[in-house]
């Protein structure tokens, strides 16, 4: 990396006679304290001024709710870019515009950076995409998580090409640091163009509600060149991202709220690939029983039940951090613990479209699957799927490869994978949902369980498999009685050893718990390779 | 429990012991926490009993309960739960021999008593003469009159239609008190003060009594101004056997359904207790009633005691009678259908303290909207054995994890508190209350504990107008008084800081409380193991009792004040507690975190002056307007039913309507559009 160039020319002092050293250092020192208290400044008052008047934290401001109170350490706060074309030469900000360095939250190391909208409208430079790169670096070596305060117009114009290659060499770095240590970014305020491409890569994306945007190409262009008029709200606010292109993972009400959340979800995390996440002291008893499951899952198999009321039911203290609430809310994915350590929860949800798997819910929880086998978080699955959704939009919109995708992440994963099938569990979606047959460690069914090639007959969802079998049959209506005779329960299943054993529901947490503690010392390895091939 | 108490109890014990019991199995035609308090008695007794249910019901907890349970229909009680000859079916094939009916559904039903008779099966209340007789109401005064019953003045008959309402309403003068012939209890009952809110309570009324009934008659009386509700519990047997247990007081009541009850009552004498009683003996002697049942009387100041209704059936609230008698009423009831005669006489019959009954129900108290959804926490005021928390009975038929649904009454439980005297009672109610975890759904223990804690009700001045001339303008949901801020601000700084750092060691934090618009700086002190909060000039000792985990935590200050706190949720930043049964969202931050918060803008909300609101989930039962049509503000323009209660959905404002978002049958969830205005 080429970064000396930002670097105080320190050796330049050692070479001066030692008379006049004392003279130039005050010198130096003046300058320092009047440098350092312009990049304090950012972009000047007036700027933060109408910073503010948005709602919004400053860069600096962020940083002082996100991190331990006095842990930031700044780094690069005299950088300054070296474009000289479009009248560049004569502007210059101590810093150019983003704020990097690390710190502490809750006492664990972070590096971050947080772009600065009252410097060039945040705009990214060369020298400022350096400064980024080179945090980045660092949370490689150290194995810390990486977060990104995105509030920027986008490439700087007038450095052309050399702002691009900014960009460039910050992808690179979010995909090679992709898996290594968790990335987080935040979006609070705009992220246009190519900009979006960090974040798009980083784990988790978060935004503003009101504040923050997301596009490729902003409203003027999509005017220009499909003659849409859309607002920017529309077109990439919170609302866009967090429900409906599943870009962004959620969205808080105002900066503060988020600045919080991040460190919330951050208590969930561990460091890098090679740790696994603290392990928070719990009062909440491992082997506390849970009459109220017994009851929870409805004896009509159509009728609807909220699986978060399971999730908070099941796990330490009801602490549940969801990811994408708003997005395919088919599937409910998100963070808890268990007996104090951190699990990822994937839960089909029978109260939105059945709890079927579709393309998003699909892709959805293919990814959080992902995050969680990077980072050594083991994954408890509660399952109650009818099947995949059928439907010409769904085939041609091509949810045998983004179904797969799912099949792939979960067949993959190697950390401790544990099942819980609440109600259904039909057809392909049953081996999709963590089964046994692609290595999950623990599968257990409640006595409500059914598990089957298909459902009994056409309810909304699901074709009748005695109307295929018994086709013709005169009496229809008796066959179907022995389909569900066979199927509408967990013995087949468990005779085969496919579950490990059908348990109470009360019981789920202490066995989960207790399965959770064998399994911390899990190791299992994938054949060797380049790396897999994911159908994208 | 005195001398007579004792004694009837040893009386009952030698009873018991030598005979046999009433019967060998009971069929319970009912749901909810009166299901599950005869099944308790029927166990208790060694019978089997017979659960039935709708098909939500199938896991309910009086089914459950029950040694069998026979489904007996859809979800519609219609269909279920007054579904006759399903239940007597039911009791056929299980072998019952006897049906106990509970209150509501089929409780005063007289052809019900008359099918199971038929069909060889005991009815578990009165004959079907006296369920007649005392269910209809003109016919019922008439009988009082006869029986040397005092009776309001201005009494008259059954109603045809709108205009013999108004006529009728004319001649008995105003104000005039319209209601189901049918029913008992409140529903389906209105007050009217002038013509058309006679024709409005008179389409209201009987819409409800078809629906409830499924008899659309109705009545209308003379209102009686600032009475008190006074009852009076009587059992009778076959052996002619009558005596009565005392009186309960119902007067705190909103749109007359009861709210608080007490036994004995706070107002009347001894003669008049005497009176009262003897009176409704005469009364259930007069048709020769055998079983439980409650003669109701209005009492006005001058403890002038009218004759109002008797119910012929267990009453909701007849814990407190049981509370303050020792009698177990059910036993009773199920010794007197057995033909046996009743295990106490007159003379055993005391008032031994005091008991004090709230009724919780899934309702927002401020807007008095019901509320249903899962109960996804809920724990019962503990009733161990310690001092403290001697003499509190909740009857509920629910548990965690239950779900309160739009198909049936939306009581969760009785809450009864008992006590030497009616201070130790509310006070005991207030200390239930504090630790009666209920989420999940929104429910009214606000409003009970605040009416516990009304000067006015810990007078004993009370009367039905009670709540409305407290409260006229509603209950407002409880503001935070300094003396709880001083108790609320400590105890969330410390369960705070326990959730925060979960290996704490020595040390001093900042924070800032916000709560209620107000902001709190505090600084929480660990040392030596204990933690102190320092806030608004004085510092608090505050000893946590509990871990982080649970729901109820108790925090004592300064070694003095125990202070309940049911801690709900934390998201990281806002912690959300029920004290003093209200809920409150408490937001702890450093004071840099604040200092932040507090620029952060505040965000408005979406105009909906323009759309009519569904208030509550329901089904739509009608819409009376079209696209386009002019309406002014307040007209009904749709009716959503709800919990059997039919709520009129008044216009939001003068104007032309622009569309319909949903049409009749469907069902609406709280917060639904249903129209939108220019």
């Amino acid at each position: 990396m080429a970064l000396s160039r930002f670097y105080i020319p320190c050796h330049a002092l050692v070479k001066l006679a030692p008379q006049t050293r004392t003279a130039v250092t005050s010198v130096v020192l003046e300058r320092l304290e009047q440098k350092k208290k312009e990049a304090l400044l950012g972009g000047g008052q007036h700027r933060i001024d109408a910073q503010h008047k948005k709602g919004k934290l400053t860069a600096r401001e962020r940083i002082e709710v996100l991190l331990d109170e006095g842990s930031f350490v700044e780094w690069d706060q005299l950088v300054e870019h070296d474009c000289i074309d479009w009248g560049m030469d004569k502007t210059h900000f101590a810093g150019d515009g983003v704020v990097t360095g690390t710190g502490t939250v809750n006492g664990r190391q972070v590096f971050l950076f947080s772009q600065d909208f009252t410097v060039f409208g945040g705009s990214l430079s060369a020298a400022y995409a350096s400064k980024i790169c080179k945090i980045m670096d660092h949370a490689e070596m150290v194995g810390a998580p990486l977060l990104g305060l995105n509030d920027s117009g986008g490439a700087r114009i007038q450095e052309g090409v050399a702002s691009l290659g900014g960009y460039g060499d910050i992808f690179l770095r979010n995909v090679l640091l992709s898996g290594v240590v968790p990335q987080i970014s935040l979006i609070m305020g705009p992220c246009a163009g190519g900009a979006v491409y960090s974040p798009a890569i980083t784990d988790f994306t978060f935004m503003v509600k009101g504040t923050s945007h997301m596009f490729i190409t902003g409203p003027d262009v999509v005017k220009q060149v499909t003659n849409e008029t859309v607002t920017q709200e529309e077109l990439g606010g919170s609302a866009a991202h967090c429900s409906t292109s599943g870009c962004a993972a959620g969205a808080c009400e105002n900066d503060v709220h988020l600045l919080l959340q991040t460190r919330r979800l951050l208590d969930f995390l561990p460091s890098n690939n090679q740790e696994k996440s603290p392990v928070r002291p719990c009062s909440d008893p491992a082997e506390r029983e849970i009459p109220a499951l017994d009851n929870i899952v409805p004896n009509s198999p159509i009728s609807p039940y909220d699986i978060k009321h399971i999730v908070e039911f099941l796990v330490d203290e009801g602490d549940f951090f969801e990811i994408m609430p708003d997005y395919a809310k088919n599937i409910v994915v998100g963070f808890a613990r268990m007996n104090g350590e951190t699990v990822g929860i994937v839960g089909n949800q029978p109260l939105v479209a059945a709890g079927c798997l579709d393309i998003n819910a699909s892709v959805k929880g293919a990814r959080f699957v992902r995050f969680c086998d990077s980072f050594n978080i083991p994954l408890i699955i509660l399952e109650d799927v009818p099947g995949f959704l059928p439907g010409t939009q769904q085939e041609h919109g091509g949810i045998i490869k983004h179904g797969a995708k799912l099949l792939y992440a979960l067949a993959e994963a190697t950390v401790p994978k544990l099942t819980v099938i609440t109600r259904k569990a039909y057809g392909g979606a049953y081996v999709v949902m963590n089964s046994k047959h692609i290595r999950a460690d623990v599968n257990y069914a409640w006595p409500s369980s059914e598990i089957a090639v298909m459902g009994s007959k056409v309810t909304w969802i699901i074709p009748g498999a005695v109307a295929i079998i018994c086709r013709g049959d005169p009496d229809l209506a008796k066959r179907e009685e022995e389909y569900i005779d066979t199927f509408a329960n967990p013995f087949p299943t468990a005779k085969k050893g496919f579950v490990d054993d059908v348990i109470m529901p009360r019981d789920t947490r202490k066995r989960l718990c207790a399965d959770l503690k064998w399994l911390r010392n899990k190791s299992q390895k994938n054949p060797w390779k380049k790396h897999g091939n994911i159908p994208l | 429990m005195s001398r007579t108490g004792l004694l009837a109890q040893f009386k009952r014990t030698l009873q018991t012991a030598s005979v046999t019991k009433p019967f060998e199995k009971v069929l319970i035609a009912n749901r909810g926490e009166i299901a599950c308090r005869v099944m308790k008695t029927c166990r208790s007794l060694g019978i089997k009993t017979v659960a039935v249910h709708s098909d939500v019901d199938d896991r309910a907890l009086h089914v459950r309960m029950a040694d069998e349970a026979v489904c007996v229909g859809p979800a519609p009680s219609s269909q279920s739960y007054l579904d006759m000859q399903a239940i007597v079916n039911a009791a056929v094939s299980t072998g019952a021999q006897a049906v106990h009916p509970g209150y509501g559904f089929l409780s005063e039903n007289c052809k019900f008593a008359q099918l199971l008779e038929e069909n060889g099966i005991s009815f578990i209340g009165p004959k079907e003469r006296a369920i007649q007789a005392m269910g209809d109401k003109i016919e019922s005064k008439i009988i009082a009159r006869a029986a040397g019953v005092n009776c309001i003045p201005g009494f008259d008959g059954v109603v045809e239609d709108e205009a013999a309402a108004v006529r009728i309403a004319n001649e008995v003068g105003y104000p005039v008190m319209i209601k189901a012939s049918a029913g008992g209890g409140g529903k389906g009952m209105r007050v009217a003060w002038n013509d058309s809110e006679v024709k409005e309570g008179f389409k209201l009324s009987s819409e409800e009594a078809a629906a409830s009934f499924g008899d659309d008659r109705l009545l209308i009386e003379r209102f009686i101004d600032n009475p008190r509700h006074i009852e009076i519990q009587i059992l009778a047997d076959s052996h002619g056997n009558c005596i009565y247990l005392n009186e309960r007081e119902c007067s705190i009541q909103r749109r007359n359904q009861k709210v608080v009850e007490e036994a004995p009552s706070s107002f009347i004498t001894p003669e008049v207790r005497k009176a009262m009683g003897e009176q409704a003996c005469q009364l259930a002697q007069a048709v020769d009633y055998q079983s439980a049942g409650t003669v109701e009387f209005l009492v006005d100041s001058q403890m002038n005691f009218y004759f109002l209704e008797m119910n012929t059936r267990l009453q909701v609230e007849h814990p407190i009678t049981e509370c303050i008698t020792g009698v177990d009423i059910v036993d009773e009831m199920l010794r007197v259908a057995a033909g046996y005669p009743l295990s106490y006489s007159q003379s055993d019959i005391g008032i031994n303290g005091w008991a004090v009954e709230c009724r919780v129900y899934a309702e927002d108290p401020v807007r008095y909207l019901p509320s249903i959804g899962l109960l996804t926490k809920y724990t019962e005021p503990s009733v161990q054995h310690n001092d403290s928390k001697l003499g509190v009975r909740c009857d509920s038929g629910i548990v965690e994890g239950s779900s309160i649904s739009i198909h049936y009454d939306p009581m969760i439980s009785k809450l009864v508190t008992y006590g030497p005297d009616r201070t130790s009672a509310i006070e005991r109610m207030e200390r239930a209350l504090d630790e009666y975890v209920i989420d999940g759904i929104t429910h009214n223990t606000p409003l009970l504990r605040e009416i516990l804690g009304n000067e006015r009700f810990r007078s004993g001045d009370i009367s039905t107008k009670f709540l409305e001339e407290e409260y006229p303008k509603g209950y407002s949901g409880g503001a935070l008084t300094a003396l709880q801020k001083g108790e609320l601000v400590p105890s969330v700084a410390v369960l705070h800081h326990l959730k925060t750092n979960r290996t704490p060691s020595d040390d001093s934090v900042n924070y800032v409380i916000s709560c209620d618009e107000e902001k709190v700086p505090v600084t929480v002190t660990l040392q030596n193991g204990k933690y102190s909060v320092t806030f608004e000039d004085k510092t608090v000792e505050v000893s946590p009792t509990g871990g982080t985990h649970g729901t109820l935590q108790e925090f004592k200050l300064d070694s003095t004040s125990v202070v309940p706190l049911q801690h709900l949720r934390f998201d990281g930043v806002t912690h959300t507690v029920r004290y003093r049964c209200c809920k409150r969202d408490v937001t702890v931050l450093t004071p840099l975190q604040q200092k932040y918060m507090d620029t952060m803008p505040v965000k408005v909300k979406e105009d909906t002056s323009n759309l009519l609101i569904s208030p509550m989930p329901g089904s739509l039962s009608s819409i009376s307007v079209e696209e386009g049509d002019e309406v002014l503000e307040g007209t009904e323009v749709a009716i959503v039913v709800a919990m059997k209660m039919n709520n009129s959905l008044k216009a939001p404002k003068s104007g032309k309507i622009k569309k319909i978002w949903a049409k009749v049958g469907d069902i609406v969830d709280g917060d639904q559009k249903i129209l939108e205005f220019y």
